[in-house]
């Protein structure tokens, strides 16, 4: 997040957003229409994701993290046909391209459950800004897909940072941001090409300092935090009155495009990521959510999650959290560099979130700092525990687990190959697959993906 | 703004640096700067200078023996630039001083005026072994955003090392805004206050009753720019955009006292020979590599490698206040350096390098005498790590400020303690712990 000078509101608001989801792809059988004869929603939108050619590949004599807390010393991995087959000590090699990894580490690709890659691309100029329609507290009818401008520069350099997977979420500005989508990090000509197939999408919802101010200025509700529970108390009553109505229709109803995604919360196929930082807010939300009969996946940002890490646990909600950003706002001015790891030795779900363009190229350095601040309380957590809160904890808490967020056969192959200990600041990684396509590599300039916006541009397939 | 109260605080809690004793850190890798590394070395610290680096862990009486074993020993790390004691929360006006929207001043605006001995990121940063920082303003009403410090973190400080230390100004994309809305309005507006300090500086009074004069330099700003003029203060521009920073590079040929640096310089490594040439000096974050603006659409996190090889200094540092960069993590980004030169086509540092861009490079830069190495007589600014400092496992686990041991306790860490895992609830509320 830039937080400089004129464009601290915007800054501050960026960081945010609201989460869509993936639609599963054409080919699939589309979902159940909802009852009352209504459109189906979920059919607004539908992934054009292909995976890109791959060979069969293993990798050998490795150190293998598989992203839900294992890992195997001079281990290997094998996959093809997108697919991880085999992991252990040893696996079958014939018929593969065989790749020597010692010395090397190979993880599952890193998911990042908040990220506005597309819809704040860069540059980030005024006709880029796509990621909060400000203009009304609730605004659940917008999809994060539609503000996704495939050709951001920067996929590319999540994609150099060992990223397969990101979650891209409205921004902050409002309640009910909108829907979040969850991508393949593939450049695509499109933004379809480019959704994952049959990922949940989310609701992103906010609370705390930016809805009130946005609307609070305008001298609009909400302007206080139980401005902003109460507007979102009242939005849920509205979805659980439409839910009722829809259930009851014997015909076709209007459509209501913001019902249609709150009723997909209640149904429990749209997941909740929600924007709140203090531990109280949380809280506000967690009986909230009780009430009206819905789950928070996860809370984003929660600066202050260490405070009710207990609380968190209890109720099954992922936090997901930087590793040390702290006061730039006042909301934040609690965080400290050992909420990861706090939050994981209570038990919790905890996930290192980027919701930066730069922050998401080095996620791997991020869990590697709050680690080593935990350690410096006696907390003993090992290396590959850590790399948990970038592999199968976010993918859980975008519902996506059954597919990635760890090396296990069966598993769609987003794998990364670094060149060293990805824990280590001088690591990076080698090559990255998704599902068994190699998409990068950084021996190769020609697998070294360049957007059009790039293209005869000063520094055009530059070493970035 | 409620300063007085704050600084009133800040007073009380600024307790006692007392005087030290001699103080031997014995046995560590030690990192001078100014030479090869020391293996199991000891450095002598007395009366607040370094009165000795050497081989061997022998200590000489009346010295207390710190034992450093294993670690790494290195002069404390100096944040090229930052906002570090002006701004306790960036996202509240109230608490953040960096800039004045509507000001009547720019260029005269002194930021040490601001300085806040009491601001959390003071202890925040100095337990990551950060031990000094330059700390610039960031312009309000007018290009010129003023005079910037040089801060020492060691407690109870409560003024600055340097207090009116360079001149700051924004040029490229955000000057141009400032000035009007375009780069010919920034130029313009940049070199007319240069000229009318030039006439401040000649003895003409100010304001003049003549047809020339123009009212959109204060008195105020024209004279503090004649600082800059006669090299009392060196002038840092903020510019990234290859093709403004030629047009900056024109500065010190115009002005012949005016000492030109360059901030951000992100398109730096396209003209990186004219700028070595021009022996300008340059600080930046060198982690930006994605076209954040159309002035950088050359960035890449091989700009420092280049920019060194070429023959230009650079100095990191976090030129915006900004929750994802900040002076504590300046070591990683040195690291970040290191591992880019280890790519193939990429251009990063040595080891040496990476670490003096964080140390001794901003010392230089802004003529801080004997900081940012450690050799006999120079500033008992030292830090003890658990072992490699830029790396990301590494603790800042001693640090010494002018010889003093300071404490690594902040605000964040009495938090965490507060909140550590595994505790049960007591008899009283959580705000009884501490």
């Amino acid at each position: 997040m830039r937080i400089v000078g004129i464009g601290l509101l915007a800054a501050l608001l960026a960081g945010c957003a609201t989460t869509g989801g993936g639609k599963t792809a054409a080919s699939q059988p589309a979902a159940p229409a909802l009852p009352g004869g209504s459109p189906d929603a979920e059919s607004a939108v539908s992934s054009t994701y292909r995976p890109w050619p791959g060979v069969p590949t293993v990798i050998a004599n490795v150190t293998i993290y598989d992203g839900k807390g294992g890992r195997i010393d001079n281990g290997a991995v094998r996959f093809e046909a997108g697919r991880v087959v085999a992991i252990g000590q040893s696996v079958d090699t014939g018929g593969a391209t065989v790749i020597d990894g010692r010395g090397k580490w190979v993880t599952p690709g890193i998911i990042d459950i908040h990220s506005h890659l597309g819809n704040y691309p860069s540059p980030g100029v005024p006709a880029h800004s796509n990621g909060n329609e400000a203009t009304s507290p609730a605004r659940p009818e917008v999809w994060s897909i539609h503000s996704v401008w495939p050709q951001d520069p920067g996929f590319s350099r999540a994609l150099a940072g060992g990223v397969t997977v990101l979650h891209v979420l409205p921004g902050s500005a409002n309640l009910f941001g909108g829907r979040g989508s969850t991508l393949k990090n593939v450049y695509g000509r499109t933004a379809q090409d480019m959704l994952m197939p049959a990922a949940p999408w989310s609701l992103k919802m906010a609370c705390g300092e930016n809805p009130k101010r946005v609307y609070g200025s305008k001298g609009q509700m909400p302007q206080t935090r139980m401005g902003n529970v109460a507007y979102m108390r009242q939005t849920w009553a509205n979805a659980r009155d439409y839910q009722a109505r829809l259930k009851a229709s014997k015909g076709p109803m209007k459509r209501d495009l913001q019902m249609e995604t709150l009723a997909g919360v209640l149904d429990g196929k749209i997941l909740v990521q929600n924007h709140c930082y203090r531990a109280d807010e949380m809280a506000n939300i967690i009986q909230l959510s009780h009430e009206f009969g819905y789950k928070v996946a996860a809370f984003h940002h929660a600066v202050e999650a260490y405070k009710i890490a207990d609380l968190l646990k209890a109720e099954g909600i992922c936090g997901a959290l930087w590793a040390d950003w702290w006061g730039f706002k006042l909301e934040s001015y609690d965080g400290i560099e050992e909420n990861l790891p706090f939050l994981h030795a209570a038990g919790g779900c905890a996930i290192t979130h980027s919701d930066d363009a730069d922050g998401i190229q080095r996620l791997n350095q991020e869990t590697a700092k709050a680690l080593a601040d935990g350690r410096k309380w006696g907390l003993q957590i090992r290396d590959e525990e850590a790399w948990t809160w970038i592999a199968i904890n976010p993918a859980k808490a975008l519902g996506i687990a059954d597919k990635v967020g760890s090396l296990e056969p069966g598993k769609q192959a987003d794998v990364v190959l670094w060149n060293g200990n990805p824990l280590s600041v001088y690591s990076r990684p080698e090559k990255v697959w998704i599902d068994g396509a190699l998409l990068y590599d950084t021996d190769d300039p020609k697998r070294r993906p360049v957007s059009d916006f790039e293209l005869g541009q000063p520094g055009e397939g530059d070493r970035k | 703004m409620k300063r007085l109260l704050l600084l009133s605080t800040a007073l009380a809690l600024a307790t006692g640096a007392a005087a030290q004793d001699r103080i031997a850190i014995t046995g560590g890798k030690v990192i001078t700067n100014a030479g090869a590394p020391i293996e199991g070395g000891t450095v002598l610290l007395n009366d607040g200078v370094v009165v000795g680096v050497q081989a061997g862990t022998s200590v000489p009486a009346g010295y207390t023996q710190v034992d450093a074993t294993g670690k790494w020993v290195t002069p404390g790390v100096i944040a090229g630039i930052s906002q570090i004691g002006s701004a306790e929360v960036a996202g509240d006006e109230s608490a953040n001083d960096q800039s004045a929207r509507n000001a009547a001043g720019s260029a005269a605006l002194m930021l040490d005026v601001a300085l806040n001995p009491g601001e959390t990121s003071i202890p925040v940063s100095r337990q990551e072994g950060v031990t000094a920082a330059i700390v610039g303003p960031s312009p309000g009403r007018t290009l010129f955003a003023g005079q910037g410090y040089v801060l020492s973190l060691a407690e109870g400080q409560t003024n600055a090392l340097k207090p009116r230390a360079f001149q700051y100004v924004s040029y490229g994309e955000r000057g141009a805004a400032l000035a009007g809305g375009s780069r010919p309005s920034a130029w313009n507006e940049l070199t007319n206050a240069l000229e009318e300090a030039k006439r401040v500086q000649n003895g003409l009074a100010f304001p003049m009753r003549d047809q020339h004069m123009d009212l959109r330099v204060t008195r105020d700003d024209a004279e503090a720019l004649t600082l800059v003029l006669r090299s009392a203060q060196p002038l840092l521009v903020r510019v990234d955009r290859a093709s403004d920073i030629r047009q900056v590079l024109k500065l010190p040929s115009m002005y012949p006292g005016l000492r030109l640096v360059l901030v951000s310089a992100n398109e730096g490594w396209m003209v990186a020979d004219e700028i070595a040439r021009a022996g300008v000096p340059v600080i930046t974050l060198g982690m930006q590599n994605r076209p954040e603006n159309f002035e950088e659409l050359g960035a890449t996190m091989s700009n420092v490698g280049r920019l060194v090889a070429a023959g230009v200094k650079v100095a990191l540092g976090t030129p915006d206040l900004d929750a994802s960069f900040q002076p504590r993590n300046l070591p990683h980004y040195a690291g970040n350096m290191v591992a880019q030169a280890r790519l193939p086509g990429g251009v990063g540092l040595t080891w040496d390098q990476a670490f003096a861009s964080i140390s001794r490079a901003p010392a230089e830069i802004f003529g801080l005498s004997g900081h940012g190495v450690l050799r006999q007589g120079a500033q008992g600014d030292v830090v003890i790590w658990s072992g490699d400092p830029l790396e990301l496992s590494t603790q800042a686990e001693r640090v010494f400020i002018r010889g003093v041991p300071q404490t690594l306790e902040s605000r964040q860490t009495k938090l965490a303690r507060r909140y550590l895992p595994g505790r049960e609830r007591g008899d009283l509320p959580e705000a009884y712990r501490r």
